[in-house]
């Protein structure tokens, strides 16, 4: 960024040390210390769900450490929620120029540092709109902040407040134009010392003039025109260039290092090693990577790998974890007495974030105090994880944010943070590490596998009396959190242990309140627990059994961790319902639905696509060459957190098995609409993203070690291979709550697909991804 | 080490290094460009893709003394935020990007494509970027700017 940010602040910022009272004494204004609340441990959390994410830190109660005005009027907001390629950047700058009324040139966003900007936690889970956005932390601030400037321009011009409005940056008697007060006048450089004001009137949305704009993203010039500063291009001086080397194989510990092995190389400063990591600091990148592929390593054998042919099976096998999302516990009697009985079992493989750019950091470890420059989604968390492995103090390590290659969840951004600093603290000067691609793909935090049976049971008339759910997942390490680094690949070889998963089995009874987090619970059930529903469906016998086994690679949440593979199951299956009764899948649907915002989605995009009410598949099928169907699939994201409706129209190469997307219509509604362009381009990308893994990507492994680690044994969906026309349909609920849009429609693309091949041929494709072969094997299968 | 001379954006650099270095660690590193990026190290996503006497090239696998001497342009040597080169307009026009790592390796290999070929075809833009990665997923956005730009030229 190119920041509009005064030079001195500016400058105050460059050189804060670690705390954000260096900031503040250098800048000469504007911030209070803010809260020390440190995150709650969260390993307790069952793996893989929203609270494990450790998703939102206690932010602060302090306006100062949310907005400050400069004499010239410039304000600085203040945000622990970062740009992560979503747009969230531009979107959080539009709010702050709308409640406080200044152009939005005039409002520069300072996010996640630890040294200056308040604990939000980690930016994930699709929670960033609503947690700054709603009611609380940014848009509040913001709030308050406008509040209190009308109150101050009240005294200065003697005018009652309820007389004054706020314009372009000013305190304007409504009137009276003529009579004003700029924010710079009544407070530039000063504090506001207030507490956020829970009652702050937001602006309506029928007031909106910034926020609900399709406004450009502010970073998309220096974007295309490579400007941009990314924590790859983060260059400090006197920095030394690190690589590392990751062990081969699943499970193997260090036998021994020999350094003469790099005897004769230029440029080398040092080897390091810590327990099973090791890496290599250099003079130049170059030398480094030569060094790290000449060093002599030996490696005692890990553990044999489960088979992957097998490993679905192999997941059925092992000590469990149980979770009842809920049990109604009357499903058995009712499939009893169920007129039919609807079965189904859903396979997915375990897939890879795999970021176009390999993870980097930068680190300055020095006696007592560390600086990192990472693309982490979690500041303050990996403070703390950071204080561990390097034996600080957390308030003597700032980490700050610099944007990396889009994540979709946890990448190596945090693991080449540890890298960097273990090398850095060993050198004893700045060192970048940039991961090599086999490194970070073969040591991922991978999404996560999925074997899911389902049940359905169905009256005469059709109607769906009982849906019953059984699966079985993986865990192992995750986000680090704030007190576990072994959690990812760095910090377990350094000798920190990751979270693992203790056997509980039978589940306890679903007990406290409702949540679908993980979206377990189909959208047609009731969702009832105590008495309390908060399902969207109608569906009241309904058992939603879970089990999670220690997975043999690290996992972490992948862009809809959980959700994306028990929705491909969920509405795979309502097709497959729909079908053995020969109903159309939309009306189907409704019938048995009854939030009405998530009919609304489904109805819209049923519209918009001109969708043919008729059972599926399609009647007249052909048996061989290409054929085309539609399918559908909708989705309330996380229980509670934004909806989609989307129909996909495809093509089925019978010979080949190839499958193509040929048109997406998506109807989505998150709330009230920030950006709708940013809105837009994420259905889009959700989409394209959800295309590459619902037809192509998969982890692969041998008897040790994980095979898929280049973009040629893990393959994605490449600019040149075909793209459907993508339309969307936005449905702008100005009055609601602030939802999350990253996540919604990859949740549903999948489902859709495996619904639009069934209708195309009448083949039910139920293990991702919908590979050439898989397709022509399921075809071939066909009676 | 050996000094290699490098004309880079219509400059000329001269550098100390390995022979044998990736050109994209003389670029980012010792020239410390923000365009060209690492995305693999084998050719096989674009991130660090320069235009070489007119071809798009992946820098991450071109050893330096190869292009001694030959006009090396990265993103930035297109144009600048003031004044932007038309494709780069043209993705900023459509927001074509959402990380917008992978923008050398798209903006690059197509404007080599295009000034070869303006009137290039749907399947020649698909074969040129048969090998171009964007994980983000605005494949749609990026597609409709290189079309906007093409068209712009024809107009122009």
């Amino acid at each position: 960024m190119t920041p509009s940010m005064t030079a001195d602040a500016m400058a105050a910022l460059a050189g804060a040390g670690v705390s954000r009272r260096d900031f503040v004494k250098r800048s000469g204004a504007l911030i209070v210390a803010f809260s020390a609340a440190r995150l709650a441990g969260d390993l307790d959390i069952a793996p893989g769900t929203v609270a494990a994410q450790g998703i939102n830190g206690p932010g602060s109660p302090q306006l100062d450490s949310w907005i400050a005005i400069g004499a010239d009027g410039r304000v600085t907001a203040y945000t622990g929620k970062c740009e992560l390629g979503h747009g969230l950047f531009t979107a959080q700058t539009q709010l702050v120029a709308e409640e406080l009324s200044v152009p939005i040139g005039r409002v520069q966003l300072i996010q996640c540092d630890t040294a200056i900007t308040p604990d939000q936690g980690t930016t994930s889970g699709a929670q960033s709109h609503p947690t700054n956005f709603n009611q609380s932390n940014l848009a509040l601030a913001a709030a308050t902040a406008r509040e209190a400037l009308v109150q101050m321009g009240a005294k200065r011009l003697g005018v009652p407040a309820e007389l004054l409005t706020t314009a372009d940056g000013q305190v304007v008697v409504r009137d009276d134009g003529s009579r004003r007060v700029s924010y710079g006048e009544l407070i530039g450089g000063r504090t506001f010392n207030l507490l956020l004001n829970r009652n702050a009137r937001r602006k309506p949305a029928s007031e909106w003039t910034v926020l609900g704009q399709p406004v450009r993203r502010l970073e998309i010039p220096a974007m295309a025109t490579g400007q941009f500063e990314y924590v790859q291009n983060v260059r400090v001086p006197g920095m030394l260039h690190g690589r590392v080397v990751r062990p081969p194989a699943v499970g193997a510990t260090l036998n021994g290092v020999d350094e003469r092995s790099l005897q004769g190389l230029a440029g080398i400063v040092k080897v390091v090693v810590r327990k099973n990591f090791i890496g290599v600091v250099a003079e130049k990148p170059w030398q480094a990577e030569q060094a790290v592929r000449r060093l002599k390593v030996t490696w005692h054998e890990g553990a044999r790998l489960p088979d992957q042919r097998t490993f679905h099976q192999h997941l059925r096998s092992r000590p469990t974890r149980d979770t009842l999302a809920v049990d109604s516990g009357n499903v058995d009697a009712a499939l009893a007495g169920a007129a039919t009985i609807v079965r189904a079992t859903y396979l997915h493989p375990y897939q890879m974030h795999a970021s176009v750019g390999t993870a980097c950091a930068v680190a300055d470890v020095q006696p007592g105090r560390a600086t990192i420059w990472s693309a982490t989604q979690a500041v303050y968390p990996l403070r703390s994880t950071m204080a561990m492995l390097l034996g600080l103090q957390p308030e003597n390590v700032r980490i700050t944010f610099r944007m990396g290659p889009g994540c979709y969840g946890v990448n190596g951004a945090d693991t080449v943070s540890y890298d960097a600093a273990l090398l850095s603290q060993a050198a004893g000067r700045p060192v970048r590490v940039q991961l090599m691609r086999p490194d970070e793909m073969a040591w991922e935090n991978y999404g996560l596998p999925f074997v899911i049976d389902q049940r359905a049971g169905i009256d005469a008339s059709g109607t769906i009396v009982c849906w019953d759910y059984e699966a079985w997942s993986v865990s192992r390490g995750g986000r680090p959190g704030g007190n576990a680094p072994g959690n990812v690949v760095t910090g377990f070889l350094a000798g920190f242990e990751p979270a693992g998963v203790a056997p509980r089995s039978p589940a306890p009874a679903p007990a406290g309140a409702y949540g679908n987090g993980n979206n377990t619970v189909p959208s047609y059930v009731t969702g009832c627990i105590g008495g309390m529903c908060g399902g969207t469906g109608t569906i009241t016998s309904e058992r939603m059994l879970s089990h999670v086994i220690d997975s043999p690679f690290f996992t972490g949440p992948l862009r809809s961790p959980a959700r994306l593979q028990n929705t491909f199951a969920h509405e795979s299956f309502m097709d497959e319902i729909a079908a053995a009764v020969r109903a159309d899948p939309v009306q189907y649907r409704l019938r048995h639905l009854r939030d009405p915002r998530l009919r609304d989605v489904l109805t819209a995009a049923a519209s918009k696509a001109g969708w043919d009410s008729r059972p599926s598949p399609r009647t007249g099928l052909r048996r061989s060459g290409v054929v085309t169907g539609r399918g559908v699939a909708c989705v309330l994201y996380e229980g509670d957190n934004g909806y989609c409706g989307l129909v996909v129209d495809v093509e089925v190469n019978q010979d080949t098995g190839a499958v193509e997307v040929r048109r997406c219509v998506a109807a989505m509604d998150c709330g009230p609409i920030s950006n709708p362009d940013g809105l837009r381009n994420q259905v889009e990308g959700g989409i394209i993203h959800g295309i590459s893994r619902a037809l192509r990507e998969e982890v692969t492994w041998n008897a040790d070690r994980v095979t898929s680690i280049d973009w040629r044994t893990y393959r994605p969906w490449y600019l040149g291979d075909r793209v459907p026309v993508i339309e969307s349909v936005l449905i702008n609920r100005p009055d609601a709550e602030a939802m999350g849009a990253g996540e919604t429609s990859i949740t549903v693309t999948a489902a859709a697909i495996g619904n639009a091949i069934f209708d195309a041929t009448g083949v039910r494709v139920r293990q991702i991804p919908f590979t050439p072969e898989r397709v022509k094997a399921a075809l071939a299968a066909r009676t | 080490m050996s000094v290699i001379t490098l004309t880079v954006n219509g400059r000329t650099h001269s550098v100390d290094t390995d022979p044998s270095t990736p050109l994209l660690y003389v670029l980012s590193d010792d020239l410390e460009l923000r365009g060209p990026k690492f995305g693999c190290g084998m050719s096989q996503c674009g991130c660090c893709t320069v235009i070489v006497n007119g071809q798009a090239v992946r820098s991450c696998a071109t050893p330096v003394e190869k292009v001694a001497g030959a006009a090396i342009t990265t993103l930035e040597g297109l144009g600048t935020i003031e004044n932007p080169h038309p494709i780069q307009q043209a993705f900023i026009d459509e927001q074509a990007m959402q990380c917008g790592f992978c923008l050398s390796g798209v903006i690059m290999t197509a404007k080599a494509l295009l000034d070869r070929t303006p009137n290039a075809t749907e399947a020649q833009i698909g074969q040129a970027m048969s090998t171009v990665l964007c994980r983000c997923g605005a494949h749609v956005r990026m597609l409709a700017a290189i079309k906007r730009y093409m068209q712009g030229r024809r107009t122009a």
